[in-house]
């Protein structure tokens, strides 16, 4: 089917998520949909799968005009749209999330409709296994051969690539290029060069709402990373700082939490130190910064801030010591669904009986225009895409910390937000505070610690200057052959 | 505030619509019912104070719930918060029995009766914040306490001289009645509360530190602890406040209304209460009205079984009925929200 999407405009409040955006796909081709965070591409797939309304512009399919009167109307049409959080039922099974929205009911023929798509697309999933035991990577499979069954005939998805493994994506990948050579047509959304090059015949690229140009492959990915983000990021200067005195000191703490705990974990860290935590996933690294934050409070060992005992303290007394915890659940544990920007900023700026509204208003502008945040003061932080959320949470971040605990920080931000936050992260070492941040990402350790520590199964295995290691090493020590 | 008032008078016809219904269906003429309700609420300025006199309470009660259901509590325990207060009043109109200065004893009924109330959730509190009880638990088992509590004062330490009986303790001398406008059984003072409430209740949870923090409790509690708010705090504070609210209205059906203690004293107003907020949408500029409404179907309908010839037992099936429909409202605003703004558990969160 021919797609033609024209002057497509969608205004959410005051904030203009899509300005006259237009794109054409061409059937049976893989196109890319590429921007930084906020750049509005989930907005305008979200349009032409038929969950938002537009605001003005024309939808063409097969050049007729279509005005979607419900978000099935696109679906009865053959747009089916994958999106990023599944929406499938996890308590049932892997047969009986195929059969929902199937015509058919027959259970037999359902069956042996599954196992013969999987079989043409080399995925592996077992019909009768409890959903919630799929990795994220499968369940995406699993709604694919689901929306083909319902005999969608152009496929949207919505960053498909983030949280699922290599082999995953690979698999993907190549699923996606035998629809398009069955003359289906894939819309790919994604806000990583990597995965368009890999995949896209033609790519769209949006900035600020705006269409920002169009591309055939191959590539030029310079010219992409301007189309991107106009003129092309430099990784930010690093921090030449020796390190100072001590600020966080672990002697044997043992604690609890997580999948591993931590185990007998003693470890000196000073003024201007930038250390990365590396490991699987789970491995210890999530509890020892929130121990550090007096979040958990270990089983045994002792902890010392700037060389005061912290014993029977909890988050709060770390926090007016200058602990700084940013957690990676943007919206489980550091902001507030419901809550607008400004309603925030009151927040953090406590104290007196009444809230002067005014005042937090002009708060929440300020950190919008500093922090580059996309969006108003009014807006509640939901409507935020994760980007901003997290342009945010580091606004909430003290003036003077003396020690900054950061998970995941720049998870999900692209290239030119990953950076813009690092260089503003270095500026608060440069003042004198410690940052101990975890990343899945061995690039940006050593692109931005001076130390990494590496955790397998709730210890530290290997504690190493950044100069002296390599990814190898790293890789072998994540595995835990330190 | 206008799509507000709009949904909440569709869902009040539903509610209209389920009762002509049920009346239908046990044989009585639904007009002539609607007709008997409207007289028998808004037909005199007597019926109207008799209205006014269900609608204080239930205003009281409302305002007390908006701080808790701000906070994402289910304060049941609400019912058994104004029988405390009840209670507590009554002990000290009792003191001022047959003696001097009836003021002081008001003053001090007042006082009680709201930290009657106060304590009475503030125990519901702990158990949730200490105990880890759930707070709807906690609640309706400490409203089967207080109602054993008011059981055993009116038959034990409080009974009548001669014999105890169900219609409750002996009557308050008059000088410890709350003054009342002259030739309507109503009291200036509750009025003059209520309004009060409404205008408290507005302005904290609008434009104080406190309101804002028990949203941002409520809103997501772990976050509230990292941005350095106390969540225990905030919500036993939250309790007070609707403890204090109910103990309020515990002492104007003593003081004011039965002028001695009886065993229906709450009249079931906490409960509706609770009905009156969801319904309303939690929004404190349309709670008092939909109070007002309630508090209308409740006085006129007291005579409609003798009216109309109908089982009395009609009124309860209509009151459930209610119950059903703010619930099913409820599952319809929510479902609304989710297709139109795609906030929580939507799909259109694709962002990284
Ligand atoms: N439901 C919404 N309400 C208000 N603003 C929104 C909503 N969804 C997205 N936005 C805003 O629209 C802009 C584009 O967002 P989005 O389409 O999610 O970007 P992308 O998917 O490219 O990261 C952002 O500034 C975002 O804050
Ligand atoms: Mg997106």
């Amino acid at each position: 089917m021919e797609i033609a999407l024209q002057n497509i405009t969608k205004d959410y409040g005051s904030v203009r998520a899509n300005d006259h955006v237009t794109m054409r796909v061409v059937p049976g081709s893989i196109h890319g949909l590429l921007g930084e965070n906020g750049a509005g591409k989930s907005t305008l797939m979200k349009i032409l799968s038929g969950y938002t309304p537009k605001t003005d512009g024309e939808i063409r399919i097969d050049r007729g005009i279509v005005e979607y009167e419900s978000p099935a109307h696109a679906a009865g049409l053959g747009i089916g749209m994958l999106y990023q959080d599944p929406l499938d039922f996890p308590l049932l099974s892997v047969l009986e999330n195929f059969k929902l929205g199937q015509s058919s009911s027959d259970m037999t023929a359902l069956r042996i409709r599954l196992t013969d798509l999987c079989r043409r697309f080399g995925f592996t999933l077992d019909p009768d296994a409890p959903l919630a035991s799929l990795t994220i990577g499968e369940r995406q499979q699993l709604e694919i051969l689901r929306l083909l069954e319902k005999g969608i005939r152009t496929l949207i998805l919505d960053e498909p690539t983030t949280g699922i493994s290599g082999t995953q994506k690979a698999a993907l990948f190549s699923a996606l290029k035998q629809l398009a050579d069955e003359g289906r047509s894939v819309i790919l959304v994604s806000h990583k060069l990597e995965d368009v090059e890999a995949l896209c015949d033609r790519v769209t690229v949006l900035r600020g709402g705006k269409g920002a140009g169009e591309m055939d492959s191959p590539f030029d990915p310079d010219q992409l990373m301007t189309l991107m983000f106009g003129t092309r990021p430099k990784p930010p200067p690093r921090s030449a700082e020796a390190p100072g005195g001590p600020v966080l000191n672990f002697t044997s703490i043992h604690a609890r939490g997580g999948r591993t705990g931590l185990k007998s974990c003693s470890v000196l860290i000073r003024e201007n130190e930038v250390v990365g935590l590396a490991g699987l996933e789970g491995s210890g690294q999530g509890v020892f910064l929130r121990t550090a934050a007096g979040l958990i409070p270990p089983l045994s060992g002792e902890i010392h801030l700037k060389g005061q005992p912290m014993k029977r303290q909890n988050h709060h007394g770390f926090k007016r010591k200058g602990v700084n915890f940013l957690p990676s659940g943007r919206l489980e544990e550091g902001l507030i669904p419901g809550l607008t920007l400004a309603e925030h900023s009151a927040l953090q700026n406590g104290g007196g009986f009444w809230v002067r509204w005014p005042g937090a208003i002009a708060d929440a502008a300020r950190r919008i225009t500093n922090f580059r945040i996309k969006g108003e003061p009014n807006l509640s932080v939901e409507s935020l895409s994760g980007g901003n959320q997290q342009r945010l949470l580091l606004s909430f971040l003290s003036e003077n910390p003396t020690l900054l605990l950061l998970e995941n920080p720049t998870r999900g931000l692209d290239v030119e937000s990953a950076n813009w936050v690092w260089e503003h992260l270095h500026r608060f070492c440069a003042k004198g505070a410690a940052i101990v941040f975890a990343s899945s990402e061995l690039d940006e350790i050593l692109a931005q610690a001076d130390r990494v520590m590496v955790f397998f199964n709730g210890a530290v295995i290997k504690d190493v200057r950044t100069q002296e290691t390599d990814l190898r090493e790293l890789g072998l020590a994540i595995a835990g052959r330190a | 505030m206008i799509r507000n008032l709009a949904e909440i008078l569709l869902s009040l016809m539903g509610v209209l619509l389920f009762t002509t219904l049920i009346l239908l269906i046990a044989g009585a003429p639904p007009f002539a019912a609607y007709i008997h309700i409207f007289k028998g609420s808004l037909g005199s300025l007597n019926k109207l104070s008799h209205v006014l006199n269900a609608w204080i309470p239930l205003t009281l009660c409302s305002c007390g719930l908006l701080y808790t259901f701000r906070i994402g509590l289910w304060n049941i325990g609400v019912e058994g918060q104004v029988m405390m207060g009840a209670v507590f009043a009554t002990a000290a109109l009792r003191l001022g029995m047959g003696g001097e200065a009836p003021l002081f004893y008001l003053v001090l009924a007042f006082a009680a009766g709201i930290i009657g109330g106060g304590l009475w959730a503030l125990l519901a509190g702990f158990l949730k914040t200490r105990g880890g009880v759930n707070e709807i638990f906690a609640g309706l088992g400490l409203n089967f306490v207080a109602q054993g509590i008011i059981l055993w004062l009116i038959f034990g330490p409080w009974k009548r001289p001669g014999i105890a009986s169900m219609s409750g303790t002996e009557l308050f001398p008059i000088n410890l009645w709350l003054p009342q406008f002259p030739g309507l059984r109503m009291s200036p003072v509750g009025l003059f509360l209520a309004i009060g409430a409404i205008a408290v209740t507005a302005m904290i949870l609008r434009y104080t530190r406190i309101g804002l923090q028990l949203k941002a409790v409520g809103g997501n509690e772990r976050a509230a602890f990292l941005l350095g708010l106390n969540p225990a705090r905030n919500m036993l504070l939250a309790m007070i406040f609707a403890g204090g609210f109910a103990g309020l209205a515990g002492t104007l059906q003593v003081s004011g209304i039965y002028h001695r203690l009886i065993p229906a004293i709450s009249s079931n107003y906490g409960y509706l209460a609770l009905l009156v907020v969801m319904l309303s949408n939690y929004d404190i500029r349309i709670a008092p009205l939909v109070a007002f409404f309630f508090a209308c179907l409740n006085v006129g309908s007291i005579q409609l079984p003798m009216m109309l010839q109908i089982d009395s037992s009609l009124s309860g099936v209509i009151q459930g009925i209610l119950v059903l429909a703010v619930l099913g409202v409820q599952a319809w605003r929510a479902r609304i929200k989710i297709g139109t703004q795609g906030v929580k558990g939507s799909p259109g969160g694709a962002n990284p």
